[in-house]
């Protein structure tokens, strides 16, 4: 397993990055999310209807929307907690969950088996709105569980890199605490920790603050924006118009399953869409 | 009622000083119980055809204590075995694979739907039924390898075979109630982290769901403690039911005899209760806690004393089961689990 490997790359990336000034488009090469076409559907109940997203390396995207939009549901896809019903989602230029196969002269798709997936999953953290930090486990055992238990990683070795993740969340001190022990905030840090310790690529972030009392959303925003500033490529599901503002390099409103408005962070202050303009009225 | 140790408190001006509310009602009830208490006391001492010399006598007999050892070896290899069966059979009951389904819910369908009685006949009776255990080419005659039955399966392996097997079907179902009461954001989190299936059920799901299945596992073994008992259908005949029954028909004395079984019964039990509250809070761990030292940020009680084992709801976010209502669920599934038991 890379995984030591992919700690210096890491760091590396997150020291040389010079954190990009243009808006999405001025990369060149792969970009690290591809959403093309997305469908999803739960039964009858079609949720997302038609999805077309690009996500630059290095860049953060704001997702906004009313509730039961589906933009939860997006994140999920890339993660692949949920099955794409119709489209394609690349991560990293890599088709998530299938493959092409030539069947009787037909291009068709085959599922990948749970250790495919599992592998495509180690490139993407993802960190939940109800945290769902293991609760008969330490912080600190937390977020030495992944590496120790999936990248095969020694436990000093882990043990040393919990230990640094969790100071860059500011819980250094925390380390020995059960997550019952510790706030909502805490909580939350500890799984953004737990996350960063397995070197993903992209991070996800269902809802970060919503499930927070109001005094504990900014420890766990400034984290993220830390985050935002060492270069990590992010997607963020919230409600939070302040964060998008200042920290998103695009935002995408969805509604009713489809992207109603994408740009700049400046299309807070300017939308032109009038669901959009509704929407910001209710949030704001 | 403890008195208060004054160091231990804050210093409060004008420290409420109240006299407590009078439990009249526990008084009087500890009087009555108290009263009957020694009624039964002394009908169970001075009654004579309980005969407590004879109790005393046979109480530390070489074979009663002989047969206490063989209860306990059976109580324990059993539920061993099938403690690690149910786990088997759990996974696989709720595993993606449909064969695996299938004999999981055969085996539980099987094993809980014959009385164990007749179970442990047909055990005891295998190596008659079956004389002859071969490895070899199905249909054919030929064999590479071949045993005698009678030789592997003695009355001890048949009436330990016996219990585990049948016992493993009900421990299944308990197991299950544990898997489904751990929160599925625990396998999605754990999922998103990379980790597969058996990493999961392994290292995140099985050890918040020991915390529900300990307590009616704990019972299903004091169950098993008493259903030992049975084995002389096998017939195996060295275990403490048995053993004082045999003293008790050579002396004609039955009564004093039951008496001794039930004071052993009753000591083991103690013992295994024991046990059982220190494995509870060894998977306890995590879930026990209050706040300790959540820090001067943090006031909202995000630890979830109760319920799944996620992280929990945090005060005022109305979203979510609030941990009353996951801890009613809980507690929901772990009774079903035991009426199924009880309804066997």
């Amino acid at each position: 397993m890379s995984t030591h490997g992919n700690t210096e790359n890491m760091q590396n990336s997150s020291r040389d990055t010079v954190r990009p000034s243009a808006p999405a488009g001025a990369h060149s090469g792969v970009p690290a999310v591809a959403i093309k076409d997305v469908h999803k559907a739960f039964g009858a109940l079609h949720v997302l209807k038609g999805i077309n997203l690009t996500v630059n390396p290095g860049t953060v995207t704001v997702i906004l929307g009313p509730s039961g939009s589906g933009k939860s549901t997006l994140l999920r896809l890339i993660n692949q907690l949920e099955t794409l019903s119709g489209g394609e989602i690349d991560v990293d230029g890599e088709m998530v969950g299938y493959r092409h196969v030539e069947r009787g002269g037909q291009d068709r798709l085959q599922e990948l088996t749970e250790k495919e997936i599992a592998a495509q999953r180690e490139k993407l953290g993802m960190v939940f709105q109800r945290f769902n930090l293991f609760p008969h486990m330490t912080a600190l055992q937390n977020v030495m569980e992944a590496p120790v238990h999936v990248a095969g990683v020694s436990k000093a070795e882990a043990k040393a890199r919990a230990e640094k993740e969790l100071a860059r969340v500011g819980l250094a001190d925390r380390a020995e605490h059960y997550p019952a022990e510790l706030s909502g905030g805490q909580q939350q840090r500890v799984a953004i920790a737990r996350a960063l310790a397995m070197d993903p690529e992209i991070m996800l972030f269902d809802e970060p603050t919503s499930a927070l009392d109001p005094e504990l959303v900014g420890e766990v925003l400034g984290v993220m924006r830390s985050l935002a500033d060492g270069g990590m490529t992010m997607m963020v599901v919230t409600h939070e118009i302040g964060f998008a503002r200042e920290v998103a390099d695009q935002v995408v409103f969805i509604d009713g399953g489809v992207v109603v408005e994408a740009g700049g962070p400046e299309i807070i202050d300017n939308p032109t869409e009038q669901r959009f303009k509704d929407f910001l009225a209710h949030v704001l | 009622m403890t008195r208060k140790s004054k160091e231990n408190q804050a210093n409060i001006p004008n420290r409420i000083n109240a006299l407590p509310v009078r439990h009249t009602a526990t008084v009087v009830a500890g009087i009555i119980v108290a009263l009957l208490a020694l009624m039964l006391a002394q009908g169970l001492v001075t009654n004579p055809r309980l005969e407590w010399n004879v109790v005393w006598k046979y109480l530390f007999n070489e074979n009663v204590l002989n047969g206490i050892g063989w209860t306990l070896w059976l109580t324990v290899a059993s539920m061993l075995i099938a403690v690690v069966l149910s786990v088997l059979l759990a996974v696989m009951r709720s595993s993606a694979n449909a064969v695996l389904r299938g004999v999981s819910w055969f085996w539980i369908w099987f094993f809980r739907g014959t009385p164990v009685y007749t179970q442990l006949v047909f055990w005891g009776l295998f190596s008659v039924l079956i004389p002859k255990l071969s490895l070899g080419i199905p249909f054919t005659s030929v064999e590479f390898w071949s045993v005698d039955t009678r030789n592997i399966l003695t009355a001890a392996v048949a009436a330990i075979l016996g219990l585990a097997l049948n016992e493993s079907a009900y421990l299944a179902e308990i197991v299950r109630a544990g898997i489904e009461a751990v929160d599925t954001g625990q396998a999605e989190a754990a999922q998103a982290l990379g980790m597969r299936r058996g990493l999961i059920m392994r290292r995140v799901v099985l050890p918040q769901a020991m915390r529900i299945i300990v307590p009616p596992v704990g019972n299903e073994t004091i169950g098993m403690l008493k259903t030992t008992s049975l084995v002389m259908a096998v017939p195996f005949s060295l275990e403490l039911q048995y053993a004082t029954d045999a003293i008790a028909n050579r002396i004609y004395k039955p009564i004093p005899l039951l008496l001794v079984a039930c004071i052993w019964y009753l000591v083991i039990t103690t013992i295994l209760m024991f046990l059982q509250s220190r494995l509870e809070k060894h998977f306890g761990k995590g879930f026990e806690q209050r706040q300790l030292g959540a820090g001067a940020s943090g006031t909202s009680p995000a630890g979830n004393g109760a319920g799944t084992g996620s992280a929990g709801p945090t005060k005022g976010t109305g979203k979510g089961g609030t941990p009353d209502q996951t801890d009613k669920d809980t507690v929901k599934k772990y009774n079903e689990t035991m009426m199924t038991g009880l309804n066997a």
